[in-house]
This record gives structure tokens, C-alpha cells and sequence, in this order.
């Protein structure tokens, strides 16, 4: 329209008209900008953050796969508990958010309405706890103890109990079968962190703040096995929580089993006797430092000889397992970690290392034949070999003349290993070697043996012993050096002495060194796993096995099974001819040696077994005992520290174990029904049609049953209990409430 | 021509009867803005379908019909269109004679509002609670009458053609006949509305031509006023959260932030052409509060997506630059004053409802004209919308 009316319209009026049509219009184009801005260049940011929004993930956790023992009895399992839960989300619909509901359930279960409404709140800064922690769309567990009528009430009146669950779940139990404790092996579980959380939060299988994982021993190292994947649900939510669809749904998948190559039966045996002999060593005068022998730790290990599968292994301090089930408290905690504690968590058998002794012996033969020396020779065993002014002694001083290397097995004869070693360590040139590698053929030897790096059994935090070559001690004393310099004297006390010595030469191989080194004294550190490996191979004819303890694993179903083979490290550096005559001279220790007056009555002919003893010296301590065993189808091997010879703190208890084995009774004679395990367990258990695995009952362990008379026994009080932790059933110390609950109710509502 | 005293639509055609002469050639059909009239007709029923949308699923609210909402945005509508015709049956000029009734009943009106009769919702006492679940808000009325009644002053001396532009007396006058209804309800307290009113005052007085120191003066009263209101926290504490959560918009967006932050959410998420009506996962799952009202912008953006919210700003564009143009070419001032009032009314409203919706305008109680839910509201811009196609059936025909 382009002819405006004539009025009085001034062109004022009519500018200011056109300001305001242009400043309108300019907003409105701001509005548009900002849509597109808001809708097309960062939609996307937004429609994830959209997306959410009203997506919610519920985690139902999987039953985490159970232990068997090599017959099947479950060492670990899952208790069934009866979990009463609250469904947040459901009572926050209510008027009064839930009040009555959980008033009501708190008169059943017989809790307080106040503890009942605070475990369903959710915690914050400001709430402490008890609150819940976990996504508010989780049930929220009110009472894992609920009991069967309290739970009937519940299910059947659950009108009167809208969003009020009480479910049977899982949780995990060391049920101790036959009161075999294997506490260090099975190792703990313990709640996930955050940091964990994070890391699994975007894989297939997150973790629930409630999860359990695997700490130590089998259940750290078999963890992803037995863990299973959790079963997620996403419900798309709206602004209160309230579901309006489900998205996705994952079904939670139970956690693999795995069988063990640990026979429950020969475990309790063997956790028996070494805590017997523990006891027995304690009440033994120690001559030297004049007091009883201390006997405050020790370690057995029986292994398959043929093929490294560890049938039992025990570790004394010990403890309750089932302290960790349902979280830890504090007080045990500290009782278990802390500095008064005797460490009950460490596994010794593949955690505690110290000097071998004679049991050692073994190896320096093993060198002494690659170094050229005759098996059959006569070799001066003196009472004592004197080098420089130093006096190396003979353990009791005894002196039986020019022997063969055989009879000083028997007799564990220090001294012509001294005389073999310093004869090498001449050889090699002295403390000045020769130009070009010296042979070394006491730690080749060793090395070859598998020492000084862990066997590869399958559990966490294997250690791995110490061979003090050449490289290792002038490592040792690079990083000791300034201390010893600082610190030695040359006419000082014995500490301030050595100090000085290994100031001046610590970096080089000494002749007193390797003196010591060939009966495994000095600075040499083997652990009770890596004996029990090497005579097995000695047994074996030489194959070094990786120790398995794992044996198979079953998946839920059953059907599929994955054994786990054993693996070969090495071999044993003899050939079949020096092996069986070692295998004698072994022997021979049990008949006629050091050991014969502990195997006496033993059926030798029948079932062959070898030996060798070792009294290891400590600085400052009194002696470690070593006795390493074998037959043709398994190693024994026992420590125990600060209890004096190896046969005679132990020699009685690895009898009874191999009494136990092949059912040998007190007057020699075989009772095969006896037997524990006369051959070793090849097959895996059983396994039904829906998966579970049969379980041959497992009867009481009773160390006196075909005994006329019967020692000290158990429960009764020892003549020193504080020094150790009793075995499992004195121990009641750390003992969580639920063994003593009735396990009646389990078969109500499961 | 001044047409000032002619107060009937009969007297621009030749006689004829009923309906037939309102669609004749020149008849009042062919006289009306179509282009507003069909723009305020497709918000509307824009606006019920978002708010069937956002209320479909509330059933906190709608009492558990869940087409309580939309049956009462049409009625709203309805009643609206009624209300728009008779505006235009009466006519802007006879609404200038009924100025004094009129204001003085919003007067009262909002007067009633601080008795016991009025109701307070969402903090603001703004709200007369009548039987049956009708309610109204008369400070919706009060931007039309203080509309109508500056002008009528502005304009009495101009249009008689006295003077070029309103003296300073008048300005004074008219200021004060506003500033009366909108200290009652800055007392209420309904800080939105009076900001609105605000805006209108502006746009009037920018319309009468008058001194521009009257212009710059007011702009500076209302720079000092908001100054003084902060500085004396006059505010209440949640106005002063919405300030800082638009000043930050990622400031506890589980509090203060919540609004603004989930609204944005729905709306970027939209995308292009969004996520399909009762599709938007914020708005079923109704994240987002006040969403059939002041958030209702936010429902278009999730479901209707960058199409159909810029197709809502188009047709606020089209009623505004429609507006402008009747503002224009009306020939008397009176009209001009009127629909430059009705434009920044519809233009504040409609930049701070989006604005806030988007982010760029802190949050205050305002409604998208014809598309947020609200009967009152509704009234008032459809009434509006009368006053406009009365100025411009009643401006004489071109040529």
C-alpha cells in the first residue's frame, strides 16, 4: 500500500514506527538463530544427554561359580540367604513415601522403623550411614537374615508389602569340608572400588557397588572365571523414576566352577599334622638359645610327583575365610593385617622363602656330577673343613670318612660338599675369576634345578627365591654397599664384621660363600612350592612341572569343560643314571639316614619313599626345619620356622600324611580302605544333566580313629596357643556368626 | 478525513443485510488480516497439540483425563475467538469511550486479587479462584486496558488535531493511569507481568511521538529500578536463583538449574525435525516442569523439532510484522498507539517465553501467546487480536 492516508501522522511517529518493526524482527531472528544453534549444530550433544536422561540400568549379579576339590566337594560355595529388599522407586510413589509399608515390615523382620527407613535412604554428603549407596532403581537389601516365616509373610500378604521383595540370593561361604580350612588358597573377596567401577563401567560386564572380587588365591586368580557376567536390565524411567518402558535385558550368567586338584580329605590331613607338629616343636627344648622352640610358622605342600597338581596345601598361622563373607569388619581386619598379627593371610608355601639347608644337597650332587665328579668316588667327610682360618663344621661334628656322594646324601655329610664346592670355586679362579665366564656349576645348576624365579603355580604373588650368584650379589651389594660401608667395622660385633667384609668384597663371589651355598645356607632362599616341585621332578625323572592347583573348569551347565593341562618349565639337568641313584641315596635317608628314626615301620618295600632333611640356620633365629619327601606319586614337603631339624620337627607329621595317603596303618600294614588316596585323582567329578556336580560325602576328620591311644586332642588346651592361630575347629575366634545358624531353612524356599 | 466520530462498520458500505455484506467486496471478511487472524488460529491449535503433549501423561494433574488439557485449550481458544469478534463487532472506537469502565473493573479485578479471594500459584498471588475450577488472572486484562487507556490519552489531543505530539502533561497523565495497576501487581508479586506491562509502556509512548526525553527518561528509571531492587533484595530468593542460573546455565542443574537445563535438553535434542509428536523422551518423561505452560516452547523444540520451532517464531513473525503494518497505516494515532502496544507486548512476551526456553532470557513467568496453556492469557492476546483487526477494518479503504 503505498498511499498512506494523509494524517497528522508526524514522520516521528512514523520513524520510530520502523525502529520498533526492525527491533521485533531482529529478536525474532535471534530466536531463530539460537534454535538452529541449539537444535542443529549441537543437537547431538544434547540428544545424548537426552538419552540419559530416562535410561536406568538395574544389575541383577551372577552367583559367582563354586570350588571343588578334586572329587567335587565344593571348598567354596554360595550360601543360599533369604534377602528382604525394598524397591525405592515404588515406595516413593506412595502418599507417605513408603512410612506404613516400612513400619510394617520392620514389625515383621523385628527391627526398628527407624533402622528400616534409614537403609532406604539414599546417602549423601550429609547422610551417614546406614544409607543406601547404589543406584536408587536397585532394590535395597533391608536384612540378608531374614528367616522363613518372616519371608512367608512377606510373599503371602504382599498386598500389604507393595514393593517389598524377599528373595533368596547368593552369597559366598567357605563351608570347610571336613574341617579342611585351605584358607591362604582359596584367598578372599572383597568389594569392588571405585576406581574398579569405573574401569568395568563400559564393558560387558559392569560391576555393582555390592560386588564381591577376588583379593588373593584362587578366587584373585580364577576371578573372571568364577565371576560370570551380570545380567542388566535398562528400564527407560521419567523424571521420578517411575518405569514407563523397558529398553534392554541381559540375563545374568552364573560364574564358571573350577575344579581342584586339592583333595579336601588329604588338605585337612595335612593342615592337621603341621599344626600338630607346630605344637609338638613348641613343646621341644631348643639347646642353643635355651629357650622351647618357637615354631611360629610353617608350610606343607603335597604335590601330584607326576604331575605337579598340588593335592594339599597348607599354611599355618590360618584363619577363618568366612570372616570376609558380607564385608570384613574392622576388628578382624586388623587382626588379620596388622602389625601384632602373625600374617595368617600370607600362603607360605608359595609366599614364605627361606634358607634350604641340606635338603639342598639334592642340587649340589646334581652339580657336582655335571662338574665331573663321580657319584661313587670317595670324598672326605671330616668333621669339620677349615679354609683361610674360617672352620666350617660338620653339622653335629660327626666324621664318617671317605663316602660317596650317595651316603652323603644319606648322612647329610656337610663337609665333602664344602670340599666339592671350594674345589669349583678354586677352579673357577678364586676370588679373582679367570678371564672369560667361570663355569659356576653350583648356581648353573641351581638355575637349571628352576630356582630363583617363581614355578608359575597358578596363584597370585608367588615369590620367588633367591639363587646368590654371581650377578645377585654384586646387584645386592650395589644397593647395600653404602650402608655396610657406613656402618662396618673391622674388629666390631659379628653384624658390624660382616658389614665390613661385605663392604670391602661383597660384590665377588668369596670361597666362604659358595662354601655355604652348597648345603643351601648363606644367603640361598627356596620356597616350600619350589621344593616340592623339584623332588617331584627328582621322582618323575625330571620333568619340572608348573604347580596347578586349578584342574578343570565346568561351565554352569556343565557342558562345557575346560581342563587345564599342566605345563612343563624345564628339566632336571641328570640324566636317568644319577637320578636313580640319588633316588637310592634318598631312599636311603628314610632306611638308614637322617630320617629313619621318624619313617620307622614304614612298608619300604612296599611303597618306596625318599627323603631328605634339612636344619637351615638363621641369623638371629633359631632354626628352620625342611623336610622334602617323595614316593612315586607324591611330593611332601614341610617347613616350619624356628623348630629345629627338619626330621625332627616334621618327620612325624609327613609320616602321618603319607600314612593318610596310602592308608598305611601304625604296624606297617597297607589298609587300602583306609587309603585317602593311594593313586593320585585323575578323573574330574561326575557332572549331572543340569549341570551341578556330584559331591561324595565327606566324612569327619578324626586323626585318632584307628589309634589305641590317643595324644593331646584337639580343643583341649595347648600348652601354648598364643603363639599361633589353633586350627580351624579351635578356632571359633574368628568365626563369623552364620556357621551356627540351623541350615534347616535352606530348604524351604529355595 | 478523520473518521474520529464514526463509530459504526456499517457506515463504510453501501446497506446491505447480514452475511452477505460482510463477505462482500468491501465487506468486513475482506477487510479483516487474515494473515494474523490464520497465524493466531494455527498457534492456537500448535499450542493444543503441545499441550495435549506435555499433559497427556501428568496425571498428577489432569486429573486423570488425559485430554483435560487439550479440551480446555480449545475451549480457551474458543472463548478467545468469541471474545475477538466481539471486539471487532464493538470496535476499537467504542472501547475508547469504555475506557474508564473497563479500567477501572482491571482495577478492581486486581484489587480482588490481594483479598481473600485471590489464590496464590507458583509464588505468585496473581490469581482470582472462582467456583468450579475457573480462575482467572487479571493482570493478563490489564495489559489490554492499560493499552487502551494511554492511548486514549496520548491521542485525545493529536487526534483532535490540537497537536502535533502529546504534551508533557499527558505523558505524565497516561504514565500514571499505567503505573497504578502495575504497582498493585508488582505487590502481588508478579515480576514477569509488570516487566510486560513495562514493555508496553515503552512501545506506547514510542508510538505517541512523545518527547524522546520522556523515551530516554524511562529507560533510565527502569535501569535505576532494577539497579534498586537488586541492590535492596527486594527480589525473592528464587528470582534471584533464576538470575544465576541463567547467568551460569550449568549451575546446579539437579536445583536451581534444573528447568532451564532440561528444557534445553529437550530442545537440542530435537534435531531437525525433532523426535515426532508425543515422541519426546523428556517430555513423556516429563522432565521437564511447567511444560504445558511457560516450558511449552520446549515440547515443539523436542517433538516438532527445529521445523516446527521455527515454524512457531515465523508465525508469531507473521501477527507481528502484520502489526506493524497496521500500526502504520491507520490513520488515526489513537490506533497506532494501540497496536504498538499490542506489538511489544506480543514481541516481550514471546522473545523472553522462547528465550528462556532456549537459554538466552533468565526465566520469569511468562506465557507464549496463544500457545501456552492459560485461560486468562489466552483472553487477553485473543482480545488483542480483535483490537488489531478493528483498526484495521475501521481505517478507511485504500483508494
Amino acid at each position: 500500500m503505498t498511499n498512506i492516508p494523509e494524517t497528522g501522522r508526524t514522520p516521528r511517529v512514523q520513524i520510530r514506527l520502523v525502529v520498533i518493526q526492525i527491533l521485533v524482527l531482529s529478536l525474532l531472528g535471534t530466536l531463530g538463530g539460537r534454535l538452529w544453534y541449539l537444535q542443529i549444530r549441537s543437537g547431538a550433544e544434547y540428544a545424548k544427554e537426552a538419552s540419559g536422561n530416562h535410561v536406568q540400568q538395574v544389575v541383577q549379579p551372577a552367583v559367582r561359580g563354586e570350588i571343588l576339590d578334586a572329587r567335587g566337594v565344593p571348598i567354596a560355595d554360595n550360601e543360599t540367604r533369604l534377602v528382604v529388599s525394598a524397591s525405592r522407586t515404588d515406595l516413593m510413589k506412595m502418599k507417605d513415601r513408603g512410612k506404613a509399608v516400612l513400619t510394617k515390615l520392620a514389625g515383621v523382620l523385628g527391627m526398628k522403623p527407624q533402622d528400616v527407613m534409614d537403609k532406604v535412604r539414599l546417602c549423601d554428603a550429609k547422610t551417614a550411614q546406614p544409607c543406601w549407596n547404589g543406584s536408587p532403581y536397585q532394590p535395597i537389601p533391608i536384612t540378608d537374615d531374614a528367616n522363613p516365616r518372616q519371608a512367608l509373610q512377606i510373599r503371602e500378604r504382599s498386598e500389604d508389602f507393595p514393593g517389598i521383595t524377599a528373595e533368596p540370593e547368593a552369597l559366598r561361604r567357605y563351608p570347610s569340608p571336613g574341617e579342611a580350612n585351605t584358607a591362604q588358597v582359596l584367598g578372599y573377596l572383597s568389594p569392588v572400588t571405585d576406581e574398579e567401577i569405573q574401569q568395568a563401567k563400559n564393558t560387558s560386564s559392569p560391576y555393582l557397588r555390592s560386588d564381591q572380587v577376588g583379593r588373593s588365591g584362587l578366587e584373585r586368580q580364577y576371578d573372571q572365571v568364577l565371576r560370570g557376567k551380570a545380567g542388566v536390565t535398562r528400564y527407560e524411567v521419567d523424571n521420578l523414576g517411575r518405569v514407563i518402558g523397558k529398553a534392554k535385558s541381559d540375563s545374568a550368567q552364573p560364574g564358571s566352577n573350577l575344579v581342584t586338584s586339592i583333595d579336601a580329605r588329604v588338605q585337612r590331613v595335612a593342615e592337621y599334622e603341621l599344626n600338630e607338629a607346630m605344637k609338638a616343636a613348641r613343646a621341644q627344648f631348643d639347646k642353643n638359645t635355651g629357650e622351647n622352640y618357637k615354631a611360629d610358622s610353617g608350610a606343607v605342600v603335597v604335590m601330584e610327583a607326576k604331575t605337579g597338581r598340588v593335592v594339599a596345601m597348607a599354611s599355618n598361622p590360618t584363619y577363618d575365610p568366612n570372616v570376609w563373607v558380607g564385608g570384613i569388619s574392622a576388628k578382624d581386619y586388623k587382626q588379620l593385617t596388622g602389625k601384632e598379627s602373625d600374617y595368617p593371610l600370607l600362603n607360605r608355601a608359595i609366599q614364605g622363602q627361606s634358607a634350604p639347608g641340606s635338603t639342598f644337597k639334592v642340587v649340589s650332587t646334581a652339580a657336582a656330577i655335571q662338574a665331573g665328579y663321580a657319584f661313587d668316588g670317595n670324598y672326605p667327610c671330616t668333621s669339620s673343613y677349615s679354609v683361610g682360618g674360617q672352620v666350617f663344621k660338620n653339622f653335629e661334628g660327626e666324621n664318617f670318612g671317605p663316602i660317596s656322594l650317595g651316603r652323603a646324601l644319606e648322612v647329610s655329610c656337610d663337609t665333602v660338599f664344602y670340599g666339592l664346592a671350594d674345589n669349583e670355586w678354586k677352579k673357577d679362579g678364586g676370588i679373582h675369576p679367570k678371564k672369560g665366564q667361570p663355569k659356576d656349576w653350583f648356581f648353573r645348576t641351581a638355575h637349571q634345578f628352576g630356582l630363583g624365579r617363581p614355578t608359575g603355580v597358578d596363584l597370585p604373588n608367588e615369590v620367588s627365591g633367591r639363587v646368590p650368584d654371581r650377578q645377585w650379589k654384586l646387584k645386592y651389594w650395589e644397593a647395600n654397599k653404602d650402608a655396610w660401608c657406613k656402618t662396618g667395622k673391622k674388629d666390631g660385633s659379628y653384624v658390624e664384621k660382616i658389614a665390613y667384609e661385605n663392604c670391602l668384597e661383597g660384590n665377588r663371589m668369596r670361597e666362604g660363600d659358595e662354601i655355604n651355598y652348597s648345603i643351601g645356607q648363606g644367603d640361598t632362599l627356596l620356597t616350600p612350592i619350589q621344593e616340592a616341585d623339584i623332588y617331584s621332578a627328582i621322582s618323575n625323572g625330571g620333568t619340572l612341572w608348573n604347580p596347578t592347583i586349578g584342574k578343570a573348569i565346568i561351565s554352569p551347565d556343565g557342558k562345557k569343560i575346560t581342563e587345564i593341562k599342566p605345563q612343563s618349565h624345564g628339566r632336571l639337568p641328570i640324566d636317568q643314571k644319577t637320578r636313580d641313584v640319588m633316588d637310592e641315596a634318598l631312599a636311603g635317608v628314610v632306611t638308614r639316614g637322617t630320617a629313619a628314626w621318624k619313617f620307622g615301620g614304614w612298608p619300604q618295600d612296599k611303597i618306596p619313599l625318599h627323603a631328605k632333611t634339612g636344619t637351615a640356620e638363621v641369623y638371629g633365629k633359631q632354626t628352620t626345619s625342611w623336610l622334602a619327601t617323595y614316593s612315586k606319586d607324591y611330593a611332601v614337603v614341610m617347613t616350619i620356622a624356628q623348630a629345629g631339624t627338619g626330621s625332627g620337627a616334621s618327620g612325624e607329621a609327613v609320616h602321618k600324611i603319607y600314612n593318610a595317603l596310602y592308608g598305611v596303618q601304625d604296624d606297617g600294614s597297607i589298609d587300602n580302605k583306609k587309603a585317602l588316596l593311594p593313586t593320585p585323582q585323575k578323573d574330574l567329578p561326575k557332572i549331572r544333566t543340569d549341570g551341578s556336580i556330584v559331591s561324595p560325602k565327606i566324612e569327619k576328620f578324626d586323626p585318632n580313629a584307628d589309634k589305641a591311644t590317643g595324644q593331646d586332642q584337639q580343643g583341649t588346651p595347648t600348652d601354648n596357643p598364643s603363639a599361633t592361630t589353633p586350627s580351624p575347629t579351635a578356632s571359633n575366634r574368628t568365626t563369623r556368626r552364620r556357621t551356627d545358624r540351623p541350615k534347616k531353612r535352606r530348604r524351604i524356599l529355595t | 478525513m478523520t473518521g474520529a466520530n464514526n463509530f459504526s462498520v456499517s457506515g463504510y458500505g453501501p446497506a446491505r443485510p447480514g452475511w452477505t455484506r460482510v463477505f462482500a467486496r468491501d465487506g468486513l471478511a475482506r477487510r479483516l488480516d487474515w494473515p494474523i487472524l490464520l497465524s493466531a488460529v494455527a498457534l492456537s491449535l500448535i499450542g493444543t497439540a503441545l499441550v495435549y503433549s506435555a499433559t497427556r501423561n501428568r496425571t498428577e494433574i489432569n486429573q486423570g483425563d488425559p485430554y483435560y488439557f487439550l479440551i480446555r485449550h480449545l475451549m480457551n481458544t474458543g472463548i478467545g475467538i468469541a471474545l475477538m469478534i466481539g471486539t471487532i463487532w464493538l470496535g476499537h472506537r467504542t472501547l475508547r469511550t469504555a475506557v474508564p469502565i473497563l479500567y477501572g473493573l482491571s482495577v478492581f479485578l486486581i484489587l480482588m486479587v490481594l483479598t481473600p479471594l485471590g489464590a496464590t500459584i507458583n509464588g505468585n498471588r496473581n490469581w482470582i479462584v472462582f467456583g468450579g475450577g475457573f480462575s482467572l488472572q487479571p493482570s493478563e486484562f490489564v495489559k489490554v486496558t492499560i493499552t487502551l487507556g494511554m492511548a486514549m490519552l496520548l491521542s485525545a489531543r493529536v487526534d483532535a488535531g490540537d497537536k502535533q505530539y502529546p504534551d508533557h502533561r499527558t505523558v505524565a497523565q497516561s504514565l500514571g493511569l499505567a503505573a497504578v495497576p502495575m504497582m498493585i501487581i508488582l505487590l502481588m508479586p508478579d515480576l514477569g507481568s509488570t516487566m510486560v506491562m513495562v514493555i508496553i509502556v515503552l512501545g506506547v509512548l514510542l508510538a505517541s511521538g512523545a518527547s524522546n526525553r520522556w523515551i530516554f527518561g524511562l529507560l533510565g528509571a527502569g535501569a535505576l529500578g532494577a539497579v534498586a531492587v537488586w541492590q535492596l533484595h527486594i527480589l525473592d530468593q528464587y528470582q534471584i536463583n533464576r538470575f544465576a542460573a541463567f547467568a551460569n546455565p550449568d549451575l546446579d542443574p539437579a536445583g536451581v538449574g534444573y528447568n532451564t537445563s532440561q528444557a534445553r535438553i529437550a530442545i537440542g535434542s530435537g534435531g531437525l525435525t525433532g523426535a515426532g509428536l508425543f515422541h519426546g523422551s523428556q517430555t513423556t518423561g516429563q522432565f521437564v516442569p511447567e511444560q504445558q505452560t511457560d516450558f511449552v516452547f520446549s515440547v515443539a523444540g523436542e517433538e516438532l523439532g527445529f521445523v516446527g520451532g521455527g515454524l512457531i517464531i515465523v508465525l508469531i513473525g507473521v501477527v507481528l510484522w502484520r502489526a506493524c503494518r497496521i500500526a502504520r497505516e491507520t490513520t488515526e494515532l489513537y490506533g497506532t498507539i494501540v497496536a504498538a502496544g499490542i506489538i511489544a507486548w506480543f514481541a516481550f512476551q514471546s522473545f523472553e517465553n522462547i528465550g528462556m526456553n532456549l537459554g538466552i532470557m533468565p526465566v520469569a513467568g511468562i506465557p507464549l501467546p496463544f500457545v501456552s496453556y492459560g485461560g486468562s492469557s489466552m483472553f487477553a492476546v485473543w482480545i488483542a487480536v480483535g483490537l488489531l483487526q478493528s483498526i484495521r477494518v475501521q481505517r478507511p479503504l485504500s483508494a
